[in-house]
């Protein structure tokens, strides 16, 4: 005789037990006893060994792909990789990128190909470390960093400077603004067919 | 010499001695228990809890008192600016005045003076400490009073029915503890508990004090009037700097006396545990304050321990547990002790005692059992008309449609 429409009860079974003229278990033993059984879990956890980690003396690595501090790579010859496109600008959710673009010259290269990025500032104060942007990036010039401590005490120092940014040069990388690898194009670069080491 | 004899000896510089050093362990409890507490409720939730300021975060209150200090002192344009101001002073001084009736050790030597660590004992000693109890009450109500604010108005008023309420059960579970030891006065019951603690022959009254006198304080599960989620700080929202600095010490000190008194009460005060007597007797007598202080640390530790395990309770529930339970139980209670005691001392054969308490064991498991069945009957008669709700979609009402019509209709329904 069950109707369709009867509302869903919430009694915990009750109705059945009532129909089935089954003896109703006592509830209030029950939670009594489950009350008891709070005050063994906060005992034991006492004696269990604590969580915290004691921070500023104390740093543990974070997961491999934390979103930290963003990082402007560079190709194997010291090359920048950005080209000033825009596009992290453009996908960033929270307006914390920004990016100017430049032309390259033959007399002052920054990067292979026609534009390189002349500004670029990133405020960590926006940011919300989403990583749209290093999705949005065609060259994988912008990659995140695990770094995480970023907190300063004025508004202008959270915003980072190219400079900040860009990542430091390795052995074998010569610092910019210098000529492409010679007989290579933009297209030698983006594939990875340039190697470090020019002046070596 | 008898403890009042004792202390009716002492020269009014050891009475100054006396009262200085209990201000200083008072205050000084209240540091240690600030950071204790949040130490053991750190470790309950697998945390470490304040370890900056001092070895091992000790001085951490300290800390949180100086900078508490050094904070604007705010008075609300709509406070009653005299009783705002003194609320929180009515507060913190009588939280340290039940400590002058507590026994905090046996007989010790004062700088040569025969004395016991107890500023004064008086005849009534309890009562005077459920009565300074009241008028501490008077501070919460002020506050809430005086602050002229919502908020603040409505703690006040929960924690001051909450006090008032709980103190009833309070005040009955010690008469028990009167009858017994023949004497209110502190140290006459603790001379009483030489043999056998009330904690085991008066264990009821003793379970409705512990209960009772964690209402009385205002704290964990029972801290409505704080409750930080609906009235934002209760009766001291509006309070800062040292004002609030004063509450804040009224609410650990009153748990520090409240703790003090159920040692004396009901756990043999500064007497050793049994089996240890002989201890009460090293460094000339001083010894006992340990034991006194273990005890009292010992509730303190179950009052954090209730913080760190049970939600807090809603008003009604605890209002309908501290007036429909616990007060019956204890009056109840208090007639089974009086006619127990009266029967012993008028000499009543064996015989009667026996059978007056078998009398009562079997009116409470028919009671009892009866209460269980009728609170069986009326889960069953509830499902039962539930089955019957209306056929369009609308939230069964538990209890509404109990009446016996519907549960034979809805019998013959389901055959």
């Amino acid at each position: 005789m069950d109707n369709p429409l009867t509302p869903r009860s919430n009694d915990l079974g009750l109705t059945a037990a009532a129909k089935a003229n089954k003896p109703i278990e006592n509830q209030d033993a029950k939670s009594f006893f489950a009350q008891l059984q709070g005050f063994w879990v906060t005992f034991i956890t006492m004696f269990k060994k604590v969580n915290t980690v004691q921070y500023p003396e104390v740093k543990e690595p974070t997961a491999e792909r934390f979103h930290g501090r963003h990082q402007l790579n560079r190709y194997d010859d010291g090359l920048e990789k950005c080209i000033g496109c825009e596009l992290c600008a453009w996908a960033c959710p929270a307006d914390a990128i920004l990016v100017e673009g430049e032309s390259n010259t033959e007399e002052e290269r920054y990067s292979p190909g026609e534009r390189y990025g002349k500004v670029y500032q990133i405020n960590y104060l926006r940011c919300v470390f989403c990583g749209l942007c290093i999705e949005a990036c065609p060259t994988r010039a912008l990659t995140m960093t695990n770094e995480y401590e970023l907190a300063d005490d004025t508004r202008a120092k959270v915003i980072f400077e190219k400079e900040d940014l860009l990542a430091p040069l390795r052995a074998g990388q010569l610092q910019p603004p210098h000529p492409m690898a010679p007989g290579k194009t933009h297209i030698d670069y983006y594939r990875g067919d340039v190697k470090g080491d020019l002046n070596g | 010499m008898t403890t009042s004899q004792l202390i009716g000896t002492d020269p009014g510089w050891i009475s100054l001695v006396k009262g200085l050093l209990i201000f200083v362990v008072c205050v000084l409890a209240t540091l240690m228990s600030v950071w204790g507490e949040r130490r053991i409720v750190a470790r309950m939730q697998q945390r470490l809890g304040p370890n900056r300021v001092g070895p091992f975060g000790l001085v951490q209150a300290l800390a949180d008192g100086v900078k508490l200090a050094l904070k604007e002192d705010l008075i609300p344009k709509a406070a009653d600016r005299i009783v705002f101001v003194l609320a929180p002073i009515i507060s913190a001084t009588t939280c340290f005045m039940s400590f002058a009736v507590i026994p905090l050790s046996g007989e010790v030597t004062l700088f040569g003076h025969k004395t016991v660590m107890q500023l004064t004992d008086i005849p009534v000693g309890v009562l005077y400490v459920l009565a300074i109890a009241s008028v501490g009450v008077y501070g919460i109500v002020l506050a809430g009073w005086s602050s002229g604010s919502t908020y603040p108005l409505l703690g006040g008023l929960r924690s001051s029915a909450q006090v008032i309420s709980y103190e009833v059960a309070m005040g009955l579970s010690l008469v028990a503890v009167f009858i017994y030891a023949g004497s209110m006065s502190t140290a006459d019951i603790v001379a009483a508990q030489n043999q056998w603690w009330f904690c085991v022959t008066l264990f009821p009254s003793f379970v409705i004090y512990a209960i009772s006198m964690v209402g009385e304080t205002n704290r964990a599960p029972f801290d409505l009037a704080e409750a930080e989620g609906e009235l934002v700080g209760g009766f001291h929202t509006e309070y800062s700097s040292l004002k609030f600095a004063l509450f804040f010490l009224a609410e650990y000190v009153n748990i520090v006396a409240v703790s003090a008194l159920a040692t004396t009460l009901f756990l043999g005060g500064y007497h050793a545990l049994p089996g240890l007597g002989f201890t009460e007797n090293w460094l000339g007598g001083w010894f006992t304050v340990i034991w006194f202080l273990t005890k009292v640390v010992f509730f303190f530790f179950i009052f954090v321990w209730l913080r760190g395990t049970l939600p807090r309770l809603r008003y009604d529930q605890f209002m309908k547990f501290g007036w429909k339970v616990l007060i019956p139980f204890s009056l109840v209670w208090i007639m089974i002790v009086a006619t127990l005691r009266v029967l012993s001392q008028q000499g009543a054969p064996r015989v009667v005692v026996i059978g007056f308490t078998t009398g009562v064991v079997l009116l409470v498991l028919a009671g009892s059992t009866l209460v269980e069945s009728a609170k069986k009957r009326r889960i069953r008669e509830d499902a039962l008309g539930e089955v019957s709700a209306p056929s369009f979609p609308v939230p069964a009402i538990p209890g509404k449609s109990t009446t016996k019509e519907v549960i034979r209709e809805t019998e013959q329904l389901n055959g």
